[in-house]
């Protein structure tokens, strides 16, 4: 319960700082605070040695990023669509933080999960990452959403699903996804390298 | 020797290696062959027979294990082996001759095999992890250095991604199901989350805005490719859902979704293409009305349903190549293909022009054109269930239909350039071919009839 606990307030800082940051450091920074998150409710469900497949991956994912960004502060793109104050993501997050507690015991009754944290904090990762893909047009920052989305429910699913071969796709799809990323921002460089 | 190592392993290497080859030439030839000899294979080689050659006994087993899921390819699946590796064939010959980057053969192959995979793997809700994979290696194919942001293909990307925890979450709850269907709560559950899946799946409206953005960003030929085969997989793989669950086939509601959402595409991609000032947009929303009709024909309960959705496959992927060589032929000469661009285009290149307006033309289903036999018995099975349904139809194919004329009358417009063609010897020649295919179709239907006429024995109750 103590560690449930730890876990969703690491999950809910990196949902927060990486709605607010704006620098690229700091946004990979809490994508892989969030991995840790994701592997701290995982590993309650799955094998030690199962659910650190999500950690080690989710840190390489966040490393693969690191490595491809230019030594800019900023992610490549200006953000262009409207709006883009911190005050107004602050409150979308709230808006997502207390709609998906709210709904969080009803799904944790309709999928039989015991662990209402642990649905919680599936249904909030699952929030952020669509609020993210719904106000940014920056590819980097999407792909980062939907990693979120991702995160939020590999969460959910590890508690129906315990298939190592499901996890290894998972893991895979986040691999492919930063690989995505990267190509997308690089995309100049690597098609005319010559 | 599995099935599934030749033509879905094999080709996957293939693809990859011919990635990392530098001469344009070579990888195009290489190719072309690996796709003849695959849809030769497909057609030549029994599965679970026993082949003798002199001393030597070969016998292709259907199934291949992974750690402990299978990929079963069965004789029944050749059909459609053929079909795809057949069309990866004209596909990669359209693409050369276009002059394309040639990114579109070893992404075809890769994607080809990929999404063969996610047909042949039991249980099949691995299915949407393998189109999730197969979205991601699209990518780089889509992807074009002078567009940095690429919002289409972003957006392809994220509504391809959202179909994904859908579907494995339906699977999820349709394990609990076969284990008592009586359970209506679990039935209307799975059937929500399902329903959802394929709507970002499929692009049913209002999910598929990325269509059109797409076509403008990547290359004609590419986004042709991925317009073409991401929805044949994506339909197939739901008629699969069908035939696996007897509650889905048997609900009365099926035939009224998959009758809206048709008519919705349909309608609504008729009355956009009818305002769109651009070919490549027109190209998309043409795209986007025939899933509609697909989805449409699905709503035709009985065999007949299934036999005009896969007579609409081949008219389909006729056009669709035609029209994209096309374009593709006049957009490497031109820089847009906004209707203020394309004015009198029809002087300089005649072929093309000829041959987009044709494919327009077939896929309205006007008369003595491929699309024309199976649009119409479409349409009059539609007006036998629903009279405010055929309506509709022809409401929406009107609204194509106008923009076909819209798109001619700019193309022949009057210019003060001299007739002069400007189109290469192969390009004539393949575009010329393609257009006598499309006008063979439409007057001889009974060769389209002999050609799909297996294609629905890949379900064992759908197609009995």
């Amino acid at each position: 319960m103590i560690l449930d606990f730890v876990f969703i307030m690491v999950i809910l800082s990196a949902s927060i700082g990486q709605m607010l940051s704006r620098d690229w450091r700091w946004s990979l920074g809490f994508l892989g605070t969030q991995y840790l998150g994701v592997f701290g409710f995982v590993q309650t469900i799955w094998p030690m040695n199962l659910a650190i497949v999500k950690l080690i991956s989710g840190l390489i994912v966040c490393l693969a990023f690191a490595t491809s960004q230019k030594n800019t502060t900023a992610f490549s793109f200006s953000e262009t669509s409207w709006p883009q104050g911190r005050l107004f993501r602050l409150l979308a997050t709230a808006l997502i933080l207390l709609t998906t507690l709210s709904i969080s015991s009803q799904t944790s009754a309709w999928l039989g999960i015991s662990n209402r944290v642990g649905t919680w904090a599936s249904l909030l990762l699952m929030g952020i990452g669509l609020l993210q893909l719904g106000i940014t047009t920056q590819p980097m920052r999407m792909i980062i959403a939907l990693l979120t989305l991702i995160s939020g429910f590999e969460i959910i699913y590890a508690y129906v699903e315990s298939s190592a071969l499901v996890a290894a796709m998972l893991v895979l799809i986040n691999l492919g996804l930063s690989l995505v990323g990267i190509y997308m921002l690089n995309t100049d460089y690597l098609e005319n390298v010559d | 020797m599995s099935a599934s190592i030749i033509w879905i392993f094999i080709p996957f290497v293939l693809g990859f290696i011919l990635w990392l080859l530098p001469y344009k030439r070579l990888v195009i030839g290489l190719g072309i062959a690996i796709s003849v000899i695959l849809a030769l294979t497909a057609w030549m080689l029994p599965i679970e027979t026993p082949l003798n050659i002199g001393n030597w006994s070969i016998k292709i087993s259907s199934t291949m294990t992974i750690l402990g899921r299978h990929l079963i390819l069965t004789p029944t699946d050749q059909p459609l082996l053929i079909f795809l590796y057949l069309s990866l064939v004209f596909w990669f010959i359209s693409s050369s001759i276009a002059g394309d980057n040639n990114k579109l053969i070893p992404s075809g192959l890769l994607i080809i095999s990929l999404l063969i995979s996610a047909l042949a793997v039991e249980p099949f809700l691995y299915a949407a992890l393998l189109i999730e994979i197969t979205v991601l290696v699209s990518v780089p194919l889509l992807k074009r250095s002078n567009i940095p942001r690429g919002r289409g293909l972003m957006r392809f990307l994220v509504f391809q991604t959202l179909a994904m925890p859908f579907i494995l979450f339906s699977g999820w709850i349709l394990t609990g199901i076969t284990a008592g269907p009586e359970e209506t709560t679990l039935i209307r559950q799975a059937a929500i989350f399902l329903g959802l899946g394929f709507v970002f799946l499929l692009a049913i409206f209002p999910f598929n805005t990325w269509i059109p953005l797409l076509t403008e960003e990547a290359h004609p030929s590419s986004a042709a490719f991925i317009l073409w085969i991401f929805p044949t997989i994506g339909l197939l793989f739901g008629l699969y859902f069908l035939d696996t669950y007897s509650w889905i086939r048997e609900s009365n509601y099926l035939p009224i979704f998959l009758r809206s959402s048709g008519l919705l595409m349909i309608v609504t991609g008729g009355i956009w293409a009818g305002f769109q000032k651009d070919l490549k947009r027109i190209f998309a929303y043409a795209m986007i009305m025939e899933t509609g009709y697909s989805l449409l024909s699905l709503s035709i309960q009985g065999t007949r349903g299934i036999d005009l959705f896969f007579g609409l496959l081949i008219p389909r992927i006729l056009a669709l190549l035609l029209w994209a060589l096309a374009l593709s032929v006049i957009l490497s000469k031109t820089s847009s293909a906004q209707f203020s661009m394309a004015k009198g285009l029809g002087r300089k290149y005649p072929f093309s022009a000829t041959a987009i307006i044709l494919s327009h033309l077939s896929m309205t289903g006007v008369p003595l054109l491929a699309g024309f036999p199976i649009h119409q018995a479409l349409w009059e099975r539609l007006g036998i269930i629903s009279l405010s349904g055929a309506i509709w139809f022809a409401i929406g194919t009107i609204g194509l239909l106008m923009c076909g004329i819209r798109s001619l009358a700019v193309l022949v417009a009057p210019s003060n350039e001299r007739f002069m063609i400007k189109e290469s010897w192969p390009q004539r020649i393949f575009l010329s071919l393609g257009i006598l295919m499309l006008i063979l179709f439409g007057i001889l239907p009974q060769w389209i009839t002999s050609l799909t006429i297996r294609f629905p024995l890949m379900f064992s109750h759908l197609g009995r």
